[in-house]
């Protein structure tokens, strides 16, 4: 009885609002939820965090020696724990927090303040939103992979504790306040029109300029260029890097935040740029040593990831193509080359790889954006200008960053001291900071 | 009695067992070593860093013969393990004093 009473105003006020809605079709179409988009997001989410766990881990645990082999695990691991218990705290409000500064996102939506599974958050299609938990949960994967790429620069030399405390303070002033830069609305970098559509200056720049800081503040392994640190599972290495290109695709087509023919784009652009990139690395090495190697192929597999990653939405499949192959050679010349001469120990090539193939991808997305080469800019688009925005997004990225890594590798080194000492690093990490070996013989 | 040890390639393993097997050779003991002679070592390059591996993989294998076998085993060691490529190995024959099997008490020749 009691429901059927309770029914008919209901009903009543439905029509009502049915009546009042035709009149204002717009507003209430403002708010379309769709759950295919929702469903899409929540596997992207996912796809994300199986790109650091297990992928990136075991990519960069098998470029170890094998003493050193749970140290990476185990770094990688405790980044991602970290992190995520950071970003719902602080760190979401920091870069998405709602405030109408350039440079972060303040103090509203500390502890997800106000957030409720109703919330919802915008997507590139004027009145189409997402639930906003998943908008905190995807960008919360992508805080916690990008200083999980930054220890493979110094990896089998850290001490646990003092990268722990660096990577906290790390993605406080660095990641949060570019994360806004670039992707908030009132970000500086947003402003200024620069295109990155899944993180090619947020991610890998950042986590390449800041390794390349890292590997020098930090110094050579004991043995570098003397002892045989080969890696110590190739197999691992590729199983792991496979698992990236896999999860690669939520972080790519995830960025366009809707299942539609963008997200489409970004996907088959996903696959064409990397293999550009295998067959690209390869190929160099044909030529110049006489054999191609499965490292080789691997690196040049990530090396085409991340180039494409700031252009997967706007360039097309065949400039992907090539533009995966240029970061391919780009990211071959660094690591074989540049740092060679110059004599840095960026121990698993993070600079290398996610610095200059971010850089490359990045300036690179202002070229292959062109409708003249397959991309996805209007009739007025202009290369030389987008290119410039995308050089000064660069710029304020590497800047930024360089800064606030330089400082805060320095605050650490003083209060902790970054390097495990030497007995420490001789024996391994395994055994010196967890007390455990990953192979018994 | 002799023993009769051999470092080979690795590769050669199947083929040198089965030679010795024809001879009638009743076991061998077979260990993974590492070790270098004149081939020296190899240098493996890594996303462009070369480390050179100076001591190379090998298979070294232990056999205890009678005295009047010990030709024709290191023979058919040679014939089977050779590649004509530097690196194939080398054969060491030494004295051996006494062989007893564990299960049965026999010893000398009758051990073997």
């Amino acid at each position: 009885m009691k429901n059927l009473i309770s029914i008919t105003p209901k009903l009543a006020g439905l029509s009502a609002l049915t009546a009042f809605s035709l009149a204002a079709v717009p507003a209430f179409a403002a708010d379309t939820m769709d759950k295919g988009d929702t469903g899409f997001m929540m596997l992207s989410t996912i796809l994300v965090l199986f790109m650091i766990l297990p992928g990136l881990a075991l990519f960069y645990g098998g470029l170890v020696r094998s003493k050193n082999m749970l140290s990476v695990l185990m770094q990688t691991t405790m980044i991602t724990a970290i992190v995520i218990v950071i970003w719902v705290t602080y760190g979401y409000s920091f870069a998405f927090g709602g405030s109408e500064s350039p440079y972060w996102g303040g103090f509203g939506k500390l502890f997800l303040k106000g957030v409720t599974a109703d919330s919802t958050a915008a997507t590139f299609t004027d009145g189409v939103v997402i639930p906003e938990y998943v908008f905190i949960a995807f960008q919360m994967t992508f805080a916690a992979i990008t200083p999980a790429l930054i220890i493979g620069a110094f990896a089998e030399r850290v001490k646990f504790s003092a990268i722990m405390a660096f990577v906290i303070l790390w993605v406080t002033f660095v990641y949060f306040p570019i994360a806004h830069m670039v992707w908030d609305a009132n970000g500086l970098i947003f402003k200024m029109g620069a295109l990155d559509f899944a993180g090619g200056t947020v991610v890998h720049i950042n986590a390449g300029i800041a390794a390349l800081i890292g590997s020098i503040m930090i110094g050579k392994r004991i043995g570098f260029g003397r002892d045989m640190m080969a890696p110590h599972s190739m197999t691992l290495t590729l199983v792991g890097a496979a698992m990236l290109w896999v999860g690669w695709f939520g972080f790519n087509a995830g960025s366009n935040l809707e299942a539609n023919g963008a997200a489409t784009l970004a996907m088959i652009n996903t696959f064409t740029a990397t293999a550009g990139a295998i067959i690209a690395w390869s190929l160099i090495e044909s030529v110049l040593r006489g054999q191609a190697s499965m490292l080789g192929a691997a690196s040049g597999m990530i090396a085409g990831l991340v180039a494409i990653t700031p252009a997967a939405g706007s360039v097309g499949p065949m400039g992907a193509i090539l533009l995966g192959a240029l970061g391919s050679a780009g990211c071959y010349f660094f690591v074989s080359v540049v740092k060679n001469k110059f004599g840095y120990d960026d121990s698993l090539d993070v600079f290398g790889i996610h610095g200059i193939g971010g850089i490359i991808g990045a300036i690179g997305t202002g070229i292959f954006t062109s409708p003249l080469l397959g991309g996805t800019g209007g009739m007025d688009y202009s290369i030389a200008g987008q290119t410039t925005t995308q050089i000064m997004a660069v710029l304020i990225t590497i800047a930024w960053c360089g800064i606030g890594s330089v400082v805060l590798f320095k605050l650490v080194d003083v209060i902790f001291g970054l390097r495990a000492s030497e007995q420490d690093e001789r024996q391994g990490l395994d055994l010196s900071s967890h007390g455990e070996a990953a192979y018994h013989s | 009695m002799k023993i009769v040890m051999a470092i080979i390639k690795p590769f050669k393993l199947d083929e040198v067992r089965n030679a010795l097997t024809d001879l009638g050779v009743q076991g061998l003991t077979v260990t993974e070593v590492k070790g270098y002679g004149r081939q020296k070592g190899h240098t493996e390059i890594y996303r462009g860093t070369e480390y050179a591996v100076s001591f190379l993989p090998k298979l070294k294998i232990e056999i205890a013969v009678a005295a009047d076998d010990v030709e024709k085993v290191t023979e058919a060691i040679s014939a089977a393990a050779n590649t004509s490529q530097i690196g194939d190995g080398k054969i060491f024959v030494w004295d051996l004093e006494q062989a007893i099997r564990i299960r049965t008490g026999e010893t000398g020749v009758e051990a073997l």
